[in-house]
């Protein structure tokens, strides 16, 4: 992993770092260089009630979205924990599912403590008893980096709330928030089935609230730095900056701090990335591919809503020009359907039968039904799960069609994909080899 | 409170779904199936005329997976 701010000579503006401000000045981690540059978190003093109100309303006023996908305003999110039932717990979420993300690495070997700074100050504001800092079972190195982060925080004197490392299983899914509060609560890290997903998630009726490690940063720079500080960078309706993995043909992948609004191709100027690009996957697995024409969309929800996408994940991952869409995205969806959960027969059938499609349309083993049956099956599959994994297949997979339409009748003519034997370009992690059974 | 029958809609609980198919086949205006034998539930509430047989289908699956959702009045 490498993390890139380098300005180049078309940046309009510097690039904003702020949650890996002090990691990039003093390329140093620990609690010592956390509070030379940051200071301590404001906590309440005894007796302050309205402190609460104030946290909240300050994120009301930075606008701060979560970062870990749904991008749902969070000052409402606590507002519905402060004004619910009391004495729940708070669910830090640096599980890192998407295997093209890198972001919660980042976060935690740069930034640890104002990750656990914004989970104080949050579990404080919604009176929550205890802290559980879920990184998944296969990211060691996230792991050892909260661990190391915890050890300095109690000799200093922080922490009123206890914290825990939690290492639920490492599955694309398990990070989704139901499937964390069902490991959470004792059983096997799967989706559940809710009728109304607004109503808060709980375990033995004590609220659940799970933000991502993110959004938690935002929230302690914010209870620091103020709202307007916060909005002095990116757009009127989407302030702030946000993590990025950014990865392309040849390069490792590389994290990068950018303002909301930066231009997607900018984005990937910054990380060192200016070959002839086939296309991008935006926000993920479940995002969507950008085709090269569109690269100059700012890189916001907005923007990215208005051309079909989101931010997602905060994944842009880049093919080359000579790369074929059609068997990365085949490789993704065999991928995705051995990470269902298992659960919903819709995903557990649906997903494998429309990478079956997908594998055979890229080696041109296909008849003249295949691109139809395709399409048909993605109508069939989606919104039919318990959670969003198969709807976010569907997306990935529509927008490949899409966006390589011409490859994709290519392939359909029985032409056979070139690329289909060469190494791919899209990660896969290898928990899609892991014997299924792998929840518990 | 009694269910009006025109403000509910027929859902299933994916994850107790186990494709036995019986509301298929009591319940065919309203229940389809995918090529892999799963529920697909037609759109909007169910209408009058069938709200006895969505009750009894909800009654019978095996896996209990089916419920009715109450759902604002459609627009006269």
């Amino acid at each position: 992993m490498r993390t890139t701010e380098s300005a180049t000579s078309t940046a309009r503006r510097a690039p904003a770092s702020r949650i890996l401000a002090a990691w990039h000045q003093t390329g140093r981690a620990d609690l010592e260089s956390h509070l030379a540059t940051h200071g301590p978190a404001p906590v309440p003093r005894r007796g302050d009630g309205a402190w609460g109100d104030r946290l909240v309303q300050g994120v009301d006023a930075a606008g701060l979205t979560g970062r870990g996908g749904a991008g749902f305003p969070t000052a409402r999110k606590l507002q519905s924990f402060r004004s619910g039932h009391r004495h729940g717990l708070l669910a830090v979420n640096a599980m890192e599912g998407e295997p093209a993300s890198q972001k919660d690495r980042a976060l935690l070997s740069g930034a640890p403590h104002l990750v656990l700074d914004g989970a104080e100050l949050v579990a404080t504001a919604i009176g929550a008893r205890e802290i559980a800092v879920c990184v998944a079972d296969d990211r060691a190195d996230n792991a050892e980096a909260v661990r190391g982060a915890l050890a300095e925080r109690a000799p200093a004197g922080l922490g009123r709330i206890p914290m825990h490392l939690i290492r639920p299983p490492g599955r694309y899914v398990t990070g989704e928030e139901s499937a964390l509060v069902a490991w959470l609560a004792g059983g096997p890290a799967h989706p559940q089935f809710r009728t109304d997903k607004a109503m808060p998630l709980t375990i033995k009726r004590r609220p659940v609230l799970v933000q991502s490690a993110e959004t938690l940063a935002h929230v302690a720079l914010i209870a620091r730095y103020g709202p307007e500080w916060f909005r002095s960078v990116g757009l009127p309706d989407a302030p702030g900056t946000c993590l990025v993995t950014v990865s392309g043909p040849g390069t490792s992948p590389a994290v990068c701090e950018v303002e909301l609004g930066t231009p997607v191709d900018l984005i990937l100027e910054r990380a060192g990335i200016s070959v002839p690009l086939g296309a991008v996957v935006v926000g993920g697995y479940g995002g969507t591919w950008l085709r090269p024409g569109l690269l100059d969309t700012p890189y916001a929800p907005k923007p990215l809503a208005a051309v079909g996408s989101a931010v997602g994940a905060g994944v842009i991952a880049a093919i080359g020009a000579s790369s074929c869409g059609i068997a990365e995205t085949a490789r993704v969806a065999t991928y995705m359907a051995n990470e269902s959960a298992g659960q919903c027969g819709p995903c557990v059938f649906g997903l494998h039968a429309v990478a079956q499609d997908l594998v055979q349309l890229a080696r041109g083993e296909c008849d003249s039904q295949t691109l139809n049956r395709l399409t048909h099956r993605l109508g069939a599959v989606d919104g039919r799960g318990a959670c969003a994994h198969p709807d976010g297949v569907v997306r990935f997979v529509r927008s490949a069609l899409e966006v390589f339409a011409r490859d994709a009748a290519d392939h359909a003519r029985r032409r056979p994909c070139t690329e289909w034997n060469r190494r791919p370009i899209l990660p896969v992690s290898p928990s899609a080899s892991v014997a299924v059974g792998h929840w518990h | 409170m009694p269910i009006v029958s025109s403000h509910v809609r027929l859902r299933v609980n994916p994850v107790a779904c186990d494709a036995f198919g019986y509301c298929a086949e009591l319940l065919p205006e309203i229940v389809t199936r995918d090529e892999w034998g799963y529920p697909v539930m037609a759109e909007g509430p169910v209408p009058p005329r069938l709200s006895e047989v969505a009750r009894r289908v909800v009654r019978e699956c095996p896996r209990r997976a089916l419920f009715l959702e109450k759902v604002p009045a459609p627009r006269p």
